[in-house]
């Protein structure tokens, strides 16, 4: 897989995940994505930079435009310093919270993308990579 | 701070959300609401969202949160205008909001909310096509 | 050496344009594949004009090894926008190459003419030449290659949505009759532009008749249950009419849940329940209103 461009966001603040939103937005939109496919992405863009900003205590967001050969993608890393996940399957459960929120962020955008991984432990931070294909 | 407007039509209480709201805007919209509802007596509540283009889970939790919070105050919402786009994402995510009742647009909203006060029913949580 | 001294082809390029123009223009229209008719001459004079003259600009001060840099950006964007145009307007991928590759020879006879007595000089200067042709031919063709890709797929799309018309049936019930098999991209397609259809004429009933689709399988029993609880989520509701036996049979094997969706033998069926639900009914005409 070859990067083609690249953006480093930060997420520091709650209005961080809406400038998030807008920059995932214009890069799937350049990438010529249908509008589900933006929807998609940008709303898992949107329920991981929370994740990062709650639970990581901030940290930032790698947009790449990527492509395998065949097909252009976006690609999207999300990485923090926190505090990191001890029971990544538990995470990925819909409902599964530990603040009392609804839960669907992690497993929901796993489904939103086509490709999802996730590295974490507890205390070595969290970095989580989903790709979209065009 | 901006504020999200919310305007009174005829017994109900209209709010349009346009704008990429984040998370202390939401909030202070849930509290402006609920003061609102007591202030006005107001019965029902439309929240028009067409011109959202993503509904998150953190959006989901605040309609969701408004439709229970309303509930408890005897007023019944209902929420206009999801884009199909945002529909199908919802769908994807699980978000399910079984708790929210909602319409195509603002004159069906109004009529579906007239139609329940007139019932008075307003607990009644039931898709209200099946009567 | 031969080797150390800086390339003449910049400074013949700019000395000799006009006359590299003629011959390149001469060139284009002796070709078997020019089409008159698909592009008039004055355009094609145009467009070779402008080209000649950023490349001649360009490798005034620029090395010509490497046309993926910024310096070579004005000929590359020049090159897709011809390209693009070309492959739209129903040029093969030769004929729109050509444009590039046919300034060769022009090029060649002035390069030979000016520096014909020194071969080491001269065939130095034209192997520059034949790689930045070749370069830039190559880039030509892959920018066409990739626009017919985005016509070829935009086609696609379109005949799937022109397969799969939504009608109105009555005010505020729509029906999708799908027809044919289902494969994912195409039940896609039709589940935005139903649930499009259903704001657009804010339609608080569809019925999804699958009569005429053969088989059902996971994946596409999901993609209806999926527009059938986003069609929900909008305030809208759907009826799946026209399963037959063998697909009720397949949607119990697969375990599909079909618990909250309203489900109807036929379309006629279907159609009642949806004036029903809006409180109406279809009567008899009386005697004497018969028309």
């Amino acid at each position: 897989m070859i990067t083609q461009r690249s953006e480093v966001k930060y997420i520091r603040s709650s209005e961080d995940i809406i400038s998030v939103r807008q920059a995932v937005r214009e890069w799937s939109v350049n990438l010529g994505m249908n509008l589900i496919d933006q929807t998609k992405i940008v709303t898992a863009a949107s329920e991981l930079a929370r994740n990062t900003f709650i639970y990581g205590g901030g940290g930032r967001l790698i947009i790449e435009q990527v492509n395998n050969g065949t097909r252009n993608g976006l690609k999207l890393t999300f990485e923090d310093k926190g505090p990191g996940i001890n029971n990544i399957d538990l995470a990925l459960k819909d409902g599964y919270t530990t603040s009392g929120g609804m839960g669907l962020g992690l497993g929901g955008a796993k489904r939103l993308s086509n490709e999802f991984e996730i590295v974490s432990e507890p205390g070595k931070g969290t970095k989580i990579t989903i790709i979209r294909w065009k | 701070m901006e504020k999200i407007p919310i305007l009174k039509l005829k017994e109900f209480l209209l709010v349009t959300i346009q704008v990429d709201m984040h998370d202390r805007l939401a909030l202070s919209l849930q509290d402006d609401l609920t003061s609102m509802i007591v202030k006005t007596g107001a019965r029902g509540v439309l929240i028009d969202i067409s011109s959202l283009e993503i509904v998150d889970s953190f959006i989901g939790r605040m309609l969701s949160n408004i439709a229970s919070m309303s509930n408890i105050l005897d007023a019944i919402t209902v929420v206009v205008g999801m884009r199909p786009a945002v529909a199908i994402t919802m769908v994807e995510l699980g978000l399910e909001m079984r708790n929210v009742r909602t319409a195509l647009n603002i004159d069906k909203g109004i009529e579906m909310l007239q139609s329940m006060i007139k019932e008075d029913n307003p607990g009644y949580l039931n898709d209200n096509s099946k009567e | 050496m031969a080797k150390d001294q800086p390339l003449n082809l910049p400074e013949i390029l700019k000395k000799y344009e006009e006359e590299i123009l003629t011959e390149w223009l001469r060139e284009q229209a002796a070709a078997v594949s020019f089409r008159p008719d698909q592009m008039h001459e004055s355009e094609l004079r145009h467009q070779s004009t402008e080209f000649l003259a950023l490349l001649t600009e360009t490798i005034q001060s620029n090395s010509m090894a490497d046309i993926t840099g910024p310096a070579w950006t004005r000929v590359r964007e020049f090159l897709e926008t011809i390209s693009r145009s070309r492959a739209v307007q129903g040029f093969t991928s030769t004929e729109t190459a050509f444009f590039v590759f046919s300034l060769k020879q022009p090029i060649f006879s002035k390069l030979q003419e000016v520096l014909g007595n020194d071969g080491r000089i001269l065939i130095r200067d034209l192997w520059a030449l034949t790689n930045l042709i070749d370069k830039l031919g190559l880039y030509t063709t892959e920018i066409f290659i990739a626009s017919k890709e985005n016509i070829i797929s935009r086609q696609q799309r379109e005949m799937i949505e022109l397969s799969t018309p939504v009608v109105q049936l009555w005010e505020g019930i729509l029906a999708l009759p799908l027809i044919g098999t289902l494969d994912s991209e195409r039940t896609q397609v039709v589940m935005e532009s139903l649930l499009t259809k259903i704001v657009e004429t804010g339609s608080y009933i569809s019925i999804i008749d699958i009569t005429g689709v053969p088989t059902v399988d996971t994946l596409v029993a999901q993609h209806l249950l999926k527009t059938v609880a986003a069609a929900k989520l909008m305030g809208a509701e759907c009826i799946i009419s026209g399963i037959r036996p063998q697909i009720a049979q397949t949607i119990v094997h697969l375990g599909v849940d079909l618990k909250d969706v309203i489900t109807k033998a036929s379309m006629a069926e279907a159609f009642r329940i949806a004036l029903m639900k809006h409180g109406l009914g279809i009567s008899k005409l009386s005697q004497n209103s018969k028309v």
